[in-house]
């Protein structure tokens, strides 16, 4: 299997990373390059192989947790916070480019 | 604990030794590149097993006095707001934080060339690489500033860049240390690991940080056993202090192409290892070479997810644009390298649909093949397996362009992180004045077994360990 120049437009998309498109044949030859040598486990047979998904001896634990240890005040992770939310600077789409978040606030 | 031999040597070292070497090796961004942010006032505790102990830190490890930015310009002056657990650990052990140190961008590297900051240099050949992707912490012990580092690993990160720099780094088993504010790269392969100048100075180190952690839901929920290897007396030390252990040799690790100046090493390591008592058997785990397809596509897939949270809004950089998805995609293409767009895109297309089943799905499936083979070489009565860590020693900055060829470097490291099983990297020789490492596995959480075993065969080999 191999890669072209839409299919990596494609997962550029998906990814969300923007592509200048001088770098996409570089791109293109380099996935290729990485993707010919996994070709091979195509000839692997696994049908027999059941997956298991955790690591012996050790089992994941309940997905509840107790509050982060955080080391300093929740507000200061953000240029503006309000209401116990945080703000964050308007797109040019929702108003002025660049404004900032206390303006948004 | 406090009174082993081993915390001793450490806490020798003092925090002006450290900066004193620092100044001397020029650790900083004009000469080695090692670190990325330092603490100058750091001082440590006075009281604990690593009361004053200077150590350095890996820059996707989140401390909360310096930045944490995985050597990304996404990421350039974050300040977490919480501490990794390993790193809090360290600290209330009575260490210092030293600094933060330079690695591949998001972990992604073998040579930390990758790094947004500029490449680390190898301190025994500054015109050499150090490995990756924990470059700056193999560099900073290697050059004597630091007796202790942590490093991360997701492929082999911490074995490779100590078998490039002639030092020790451990990677205990999947679970046994807290991920717990370690930036995720790919979550079912990465840990947390030690790099120390020798068997003892590692072990120490993960003594400390080892151990249940209830904000890591994939932290194992077992006892910490006694990681530091017994102590020797060298008038009544057992001659054969490895006999009863059974070490295998999987052929796949020594084929015909691998250096044979590194072949003869490792054949030299497991003579030695044999006069120390061990059984040395020839084993075989024949999928090995399918582990850096498999890791190729696992790796990437679990990394385009982990980070699609750098968009622009939660963390860092943001660039700014006319809409939403102009803003996403300008932030990501300006903050993240080449190396790191490259494992996205490769992770995005193998999770696409209509590729998830060819790439992603069957890759998994080997993953298991290649865990049970593992599994029933283990259940055959070998202990430990003893191998290369790498096929070459340090190679030159710039040497290695093609990316696959550079994926390469991690052909016999990428198999421990696949299976979650601990292994190490300790210096046997060197080539051409080059260190060489040879690598240890072993079942999971059996550490103590293969740091004794290091820990006798580097007692063994001494000076010959770095000739």
């Amino acid at each position: 299997m191999s890669v072209t120049s839409d299919d990596v437009r494609h997962v550029a998309r998906l990814a969300r990373v923007g592509l200048e498109a001088e770098r996409v044949p570089a791109l293109v030859a380099e996935l290729n390059g990485i993707l010919a040598h996994m070709d091979v486990l195509q000839q692997v047979d696994v049908s027999g192989v059941l997956h298991s998904p955790e690591t012996p001896g050790a089992p994941l634990r309940d997905d509840t947790l107790p509050p982060d240890p955080l080391t300093r005040p929740r507000e200061a992770f953000a240029p503006s916070a309000r209401d116990g939310f945080f703000l964050v600077p308007r797109l040019a789409s929702h108003g002025a480019l660049g404004a900032s978040a206390e303006e948004a606030s | 604990m406090s009174d082993h031999p081993a915390l001793g040597t450490l806490r020798a070292h003092r925090v002006a030794d450290a900066w004193a070497a620092f100044d001397a090796v020029r650790a900083g961004a004009d000469g080695l590149n090692a670190f990325l942010a330092v603490d100058r006032e750091a001082t440590g505790l006075d009281v604990g097993p690593l009361a004053g102990v200077p150590v350095a830190i890996k820059d996707n490890l989140a401390t909360h006095e310096l930045p944490t930015t995985c050597g990304s310009r996404v990421l350039e002056g974050y300040m977490s707001p919480f501490e990794a657990t390993a790193v809090r650990r360290l600290r209330d052990a009575g260490a210092a934080i030293l600094g933060k140190t330079n690695m591949d961008e998001f972990a992604m590297g073998s040579s930390n060339e990758n790094s947004a900051f500029g490449p680390v240099r190898n301190p025994l050949d500054r015109t050499r690489v150090p490995g990756g992707s924990s470059g700056g912490s193999a560099a900073a012990v290697a050059a004597g500033v630091v007796r202790l580092a942590l490093g991360s690993e997701t492929g082999g990160s911490v074995r490779q860049p100590a078998a490039f720099c002639g030092i020790v780094g451990v990677k205990p088993t999947y679970g046994r240390v807290s991920r717990y504010g370690l930036v995720a790269y790919a979550s079912s392969l990465d840990h947390v690991g030690v790099f120390g100048r020798t068997v003892g100075d590692a072990a120490a180190g993960l003594q400390i940080i080892a151990g249940h952690d209830r904000f890591d839901a994939t932290s194992a929920p077992h006892a910490v056993p006694e990681f530091l290897p017994p102590t020797v007396d060298g008038a009544s030390a057992d001659p054969r202090p490895l006999a009863g252990l059974v070490i295998g040799r999987p052929v796949e690790y020594f084929p015909a192409s691998l250096d044979a100046r590194i072949a003869a090493h490792c054949r030299h390591a497991l003579t030695v290892l044999e006069s120390l008592g061990a059984e040395i058997r020839d084993v075989s785990l024949p999928s090995t070479d399918l582990a850096i397809p498999v890791y190729y596509i696992i790796a990437p897939a679990e990394a385009s997810s982990n980070l699609a949270r750098y968009d622009g809004v939660r963390y860092g950089r943001r660039a700014m644009a006319d809409d939403l998805g102009a803003m996403y995609e300008r932030t990501r293409s300006e903050g993240f390298g080449a190396e790191v767009t490259r494992r996205i895109l490769l992770g995005t297309y193998v999770l696409s649909a209509g590729y998830y089943d060819a790439y992603y799905r069957r890759a998994q499936a080997v993953r298991e093949l290649i865990r049970q083979e593992f599994s029933q070489v283990f259940a055959s009565g070998v202990h430990l397996l003893f191998t290369p860590t790498a096929p070459t020693p340090a190679f030159r900055i710039g040497e290695v362009s093609d990316p696959y060829e550079m994926y390469l470097s991690d052909i016999f490291t990428v198999t421990a992180n696949l299976v979650g099983i601990p292994a190490m990297s300790q210096p046997i020789g060197r080539v051409d004045g080059l260190p060489i490492g040879g690598q240890f596995m072993a079942p999971h959480f059996t550490e103590p077994t293969m740091l004794r075993a290091a820990a006798a065969l580097e007692r063994a080999l001494g000076a010959e360990a770095h000739q």
